[in-house]
């Protein structure tokens, strides 16, 4: 249907995580207002597995499209697959994750339409039967809510966990509607010559706990207590760019302007003074702890809990503490 | 081999922001403003290439008359040619606004090879144009690039590193391409003395609209589909407690009060 929401459920190889669904939650809750439906559309070379998982997760209906070429994400490709279906089935909304994966099908699905998009929409409401896509701006100073008046199909991505995950229901019914579109290898631009995962495994955007360390830190060799904590308390270590700059911890660590944006339910910035740029990657988090030997750092302003101490002195104890109330 | 770096001119992110809120758009005037810092990437990436296999760079921003000054400062650099895309037409293009005027000049400047973008600006942060680029052109699309491990001219292929959520992914690509690179990809350098002496007795060329054959209804804010209808200031957060006492005893406090949001498993 013409006034239908359309979801992208991105995937690595045929692995969706439950955070690929994640945006099913607001694209139901939009087609409720519009009253229509909320469908999913996978791309892959096997995906049937996924289709059941989106209907688990509210899709009332999923658009499939299957074949060999479509083995591994390719922008190319996909978004051929993707510009064909929704020529075809002009939904009035068509969301993606604002991940990698995401913004490139986003942008480049949004050019082959002709187009512009909402990108990394923390907002998302249909006011008046238009669709209404807030964003931050300026690390967060402002937020600039845009309509997409023109467009056939309004696109937007939508940032990590700005909006709450969809609860499984493996009961739910829906149906999966398999589509063709052939993409000939010759017409393709890229080809994926290996993936090499990262020793680390670094997620910070999708982490619901981050414990980041700043030039407070003082070397590399102390990022391991932060590493130790952040472990007991599964969750994944975040930088200031000083620390990075310093080379005591890899760039994609570095939370901020020039880094990642992170809402984690739980943030601990350890020695980081909050600097503007600083803040406006993880100043949406919900708890933030901060831990500062100087009781005038900007940090503080910011911070859900102030501790004024030394981190070596600190970091410890929680450590301790967390250990003997966890029974680690 | 033809490179083409775009580069975006940004406010200072110390610079008090000022918005012109009836028209929903950036009050560029009397604000300080600096290249984008990931474009500078973008820049060394281009100078490296060309050290590495030869060629010639053009860089291009679109822009007010202020936005001449990042192309100063690349020339300054080395860089061989610089075009300012301006035009009053061009106030308030969205991103697919913006992109159709850089792939105009792309296609202007002609058998280009490979393009170079910043992963995003640190004002509209919106992080697409490359990609959108690079649909527009129908080049390669590689976005997040974290390495260009080589390029093969005579073959028209290119093979980059790109830093996705997980890993890395490496690529092989056709040339053309439009490579939008992340920080941490170079060292950017600084322009020397004489490079910037040299660069500000050079008068920047200018395309307007009518210069890249472009319909005027198509760009700024008459070509937009996105319009800014509300712009605000989110609420401050507010400094929550700071704990007061022995580091032990708040130890123990910070561990209950995080224990208690149950989120820790
Ligand atoms: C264009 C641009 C982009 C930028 N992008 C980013 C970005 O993406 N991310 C980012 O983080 N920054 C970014 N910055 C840099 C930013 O402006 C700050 O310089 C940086 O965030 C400072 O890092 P920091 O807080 O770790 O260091 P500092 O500001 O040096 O603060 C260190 C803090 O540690 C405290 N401290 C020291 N020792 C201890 C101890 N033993 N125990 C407890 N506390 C201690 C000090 O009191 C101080 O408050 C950017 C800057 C620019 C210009
Ligand atoms: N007005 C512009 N002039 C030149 N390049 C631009 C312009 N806007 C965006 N870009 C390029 O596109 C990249 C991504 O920008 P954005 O999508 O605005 O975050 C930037 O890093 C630049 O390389």
């Amino acid at each position: 249907m013409a006034n239908d929401v359309w979801v992208y459920i991105e995937h690595k190889d045929g692995n969706a995580s439950p955070m690929s669904f994640e945006i099913l939650g607001i694209g139901k809750t939009l087609a409720k207002d519009l009253g229509s439906n909320v469908c999913a559309f996978v791309i892959g070379d096997s995906v049937d597995g996924i289709a059941k998982d989106a209907i688990a997760y509210g899709a009332s209906k999923v658009y499939t499209v299957e074949d060999g070429v479509f083995k591994g994400f390719r922008a190319d490709a996909y978004v051929k697959a993707a510009q064909t279906l929704i020529e075809k089935y002009k939904p009035e909304i068509a969301l993606f994750r604002g991940t990698s994966q995401g913004s490139d099908m986003a942008a480049a699905a949004a050019a082959k339409l002709q187009t512009g998009l909402c990108a990394d929409t923390i907002g998302l409401v249909i006011d008046g039967g238009k669709l209404k896509m807030t964003r931050a701006a300026f690390g967060g100073n402002f937020t600039v809510t845009v309509v997409n008046e023109k467009a056939q199909t309004q696109i937007a991505t939508v940032r990590p966990k700005a909006f709450a995950m969809p609860e499984k229901d493996a009961a739910a019914q829906g149906e999966v509607v398999k589509e063709s579109v052939s993409v000939s290898e010759d017409s393709l631009h890229t080809k994926v010559v290996e993936f090499i995962p990262s020793a680390t495994s670094v997620n910070l955007v999708e982490a619901d706990i981050i414990i980041s360390g700043g030039r407070g830190v003082g070397k590399a060799e102390s990022f391991t207590m932060l590493k130790e904590l952040a472990d007991l308390l599964g969750g994944a270590v975040g930088a200031s760019r000083a620390a990075v700059d310093s080379d005591w911890i890899s760039y994609d660590h570095q939370v901020g302007q020039t880094g990642k944006t992170v809402k984690p339910k739980i943030y601990i910035a350890c020695g980081i003074s909050g600097a503007i740029q600083h803040l406006a990657g993880m100043r949406t988090s919900d708890c933030i702890v901060a831990i500062n030997k100087d009781a005038d750092a900007p940090i503080f302003k910011n911070a859900t809990i102030g501790v004024v101490g030394d981190i070596n002195v600190f970091v410890p104890k929680l450590i301790e503490k967390f250990k003997a109330k966890l029974n680690k | 081999m033809k490179i083409v770096a775009c580069i975006k001119q940004v406010p200072d992110t110390e610079a008090e922001v000022k918005w012109d809120i009836p028209k929903g758009a950036l009050n560029r005037e009397g604000m300080d403003s600096v290249t984008n810092p990931f474009d500078e990437f973008a820049l060394e990436e281009a100078l490296l290439t060309k050290e590495n296999y030869d060629g010639e760079i053009v860089a291009i921003t679109m822009g007010p008359d202020k936005a001449a000054d990042v192309l100063r400062n690349a020339l300054a650099l080395t860089v061989d040619s610089v075009y300012q895309l301006t035009d009053d037409a061009f106030a308030g293009s969205d991103t697919y606004a913006t992109a159709s005027v850089l792939a105009a000049a792309i296609k202007k400047i002609g058998d280009v090879d490979v393009v170079f973008c910043g992963k995003q600006s640190t004002d509209g942060n919106t992080g697409v144009v490359g990609a959108f680029l690079a649909s527009i052109l129908d080049f390669s699309q590689l976005t997040y690039v974290s390495k260009v491990r080589s390029i093969d001219e005579a073959g028209k292929k290119i093979i980059v590193e790109r830093a996705i959520e997980g890993g890395t992914q490496v690529v092989e690509a056709k040339l053309p391409a439009v490579v939008s690179v992340i920080k941490g990809i170079n060292e950017p350098r600084l322009p020397n003395l004489m490079g910037i002496r040299k660069a500000s007795k050079i008068a920047i060329p200018q395309w307007t609209a009518d210069d890249l054959g472009l319909d005027k209804g198509k760009v700024g804010a008459a070509g937009s589909s996105t319009k800014v209808v509300e712009i605000a200031v989110p609420p401050p957060r507010g400094a929550g407690e700071i704990l007061k006492g022995e580091l032990e005893d708040i130890a123990t406090t910070v561990v209950d009060k995080l224990i208690d949001l149950k989120v820790i498993k």
